[in-house]
């Protein structure tokens, strides 16, 4: 235990030690704020779907968990090399252990990234409609977490460069993001689309989070707890597997 | 090789897609010496290193490390030996206290015994006053001093030394050579290591084996190296049985991600 809390811990003073990640991991969420809430904000009032900002914050929330816990798969392969990883594969602790102790320190910056896009978007005007199912948005935002920082993790154990690393994560996460439903309704959608959104986990993870902060839902929120929880818990494992395969 | 020998490796092999990096080799390290691996860049070095480590699979051949099987044993193996890498391992956005802290925890060390050793240690490699300060603050020569210390924090049986000394100026060159003298003896801790400063290995090193393309030339102590060849200096042994032509290294990953980190801790600075 003790060594995957101090794993967990590493992750979190790396991140408290550089504000200016910190800060400038903000602007990516704010860009989209501007110009998606109040570029189509107007049409999509005037189309009837009522305030675009409301609709649109669960969806940004949703995408800075991702991004960060998927690129903290970066991390590992920089880490693996000329870094403290390195250290922890020779010694005698379970590789287990400190995948995993890695995946929920990383997990846990990646919901305080969320977090703190979810004050910037209040700031921004966004209203929670109830305030009782934050604790659920905020598991809802752990499972994302996790799922897509064990993902990143099992990418990264498998990939050798940092340049691969990334065309994989763009091949993979851009499309995984604008197919949740994170930026539009996936009401109406023609055919294709939704049978890729209902297969794309990531549309839970959004579906999960508005449904807990501004009640719509499109899957239900039960369904979108059982499908994130069934697909963290898969990811976890085969990320917990490929990075015990990994060598140097 | 009997029993005072507490590195075996015979027939060690190892082959990445079809090409052999390390060839059948054979040699063991007594308890208590200090033994250096020596060869020229891409010889096979590292990935032997790797193998006894428990960082690589040996593709054929056996290990005994301290009576253990790396591939069958890692944990066993892992508690027997600490390692200073090639590449450092140490992490610069924590402080030196906490690099040191964390690694007694991955070991299992007890509070008690944590906290006194580390200071001990940190005092050994004059880094104590600055032990809350930022690894990122340090210089190249501090660092290293610091991934000793820790590598010695376990108290291990055998310590890996991928070339220690690697872009230090001659006094903490020195420095850390003194030290691991200091420690072998005292400590009786066999050392392992490999360096590119063949009089740095002639000084030190109780016996050498010489590793190229992949094979063991020789192995012997440095004046049975000299004699066998009839050069007066190990380097001058080295080059007569390794060549004078110069190995390129394949530009590979590794070499692309060094270069990126060498930008990327100047920016920094």
């Amino acid at each position: 235990m003790k060594v995957i809390y101090i794993l967990w811990l590493r992750q979190l003073k790396r991140y408290f030690r550089s504000k200016a990640r910190i800060i400038g991991s903000l602007g990516q969420p704010l860009l989209f704020f501007l110009a998606l809430g109040f570029g189509f904000g107007p049409i999509y009032t005037k189309a009837g779907g009522g305030d675009y900002i409301q609709f649109l914050a669960p969806g940004i929330i949703t995408m800075s968990v991702l991004f960060t816990a998927t690129f903290s798969g970066i991390e590992v392969l920089w880490d693996r090399r000329f870094g403290f990883l390195k250290e922890t594969l020779v010694a005698p602790v379970s590789r287990l252990r400190i995948m995993l102790g890695r995946t929920f320190g990383s997990a846990t910056v990646a919901v305080l990234q969320g977090l703190i896009v979810f004050g910037l978007s209040v700031i921004i005007g966004f209203r929670p409609t109830t305030m009782a199912l934050m604790p659920l948005a905020l598991f809802y935002m752990i499972l994302i977490a996790i799922t897509f920082t064990a993902l990143g993790t099992a990418i990264a154990s498998l990939i050798e460069d940092m340049q691969g690393f990334q065309i994989i994560i763009n091949f993979l996460i851009m499309p995984l993001f604008f197919l949740s439903g994170a930026l539009f309704p996936l009401e109406n959608l023609p055919k294709a689309v939704v049978v890729i959104s209902t297969l794309n986990p990531l549309a839970y993870g959004v579906d999960g989070l508005r449904g807990t902060l501004i009640g719509t839902v499109h899957f239900g929120l039960l369904t979108d707890f059982l499908v994130l929880s069934a697909m963290a818990m898969l990811v976890l494992m085969t990320g917990a597997y490929l990075f015990s395969r990994i060598e140097v | 090789m009997g029993d005072q020998d507490i590195i075996i490796v015979q027939e060690l092999t190892k082959t990445f897609n079809g090409l052999t990096a390390v060839d059948r080799i054979s040699f063991s390290v007594r308890t208590g010496e200090i033994f250096a691996f020596l060869g020229p860049n891409g010889a096979g070095k590292s990935t032997t290193i790797n193998m006894l480590t428990t960082l690589l699979r040996p593709t054929s051949g056996s290990i005994s490390m301290n009576g253990h099987d790396p591939t069958k044993d890692p944990h066993r193996v892992r508690q027997t030996f600490g390692i200073v890498f090639q590449d450092p391992s140490v992490d610069e956005d924590l402080t030196a206290r906490e690099n040191m802290e964390y690694h007694a925890i991955l070991y299992g060390i007890s509070k008690e015994i944590r906290t006194r050793r580390i200071e001990e240690l940190l005092k050994i490699v004059e880094l104590w006053d600055r032990g809350n300060d930022f690894v990122k603050k340090y210089s190249g020569g501090m660092k290293r001093r610091l991934e000793i210390a820790r590598g010695l924090l376990h108290h291990p049986r055998i310590l890996f030394l991928d070339e220690p000394t690697l872009g230090l100026d001659p006094q903490t060159r020195n420095l850390i050579w003194n030290y691991i003298k200091g420690l072998n003896q005292s400590e009786h801790i066999t050392v392992f290591l490999t360096t590119h400063y063949m009089e740095e290995a002639e000084r030190v090193a109780n016996r050498i084996a010489i590793i190229d393309h992949g094979r063991i030339v020789v192995q012997g102590t440095p004046e049975e190296l000299k004699a066998q060849t009839g050069t007066d200096s190990l380097e001058g042994a080295f080059i007569a049985l390794t060549g004078h032509d110069i190995r390129d290294e394949e530009s590979s990953h590794l070499q692309h991600m060094r270069e990126r980190r060498k930008i990327f801790m100047k920016r920094r600075r």
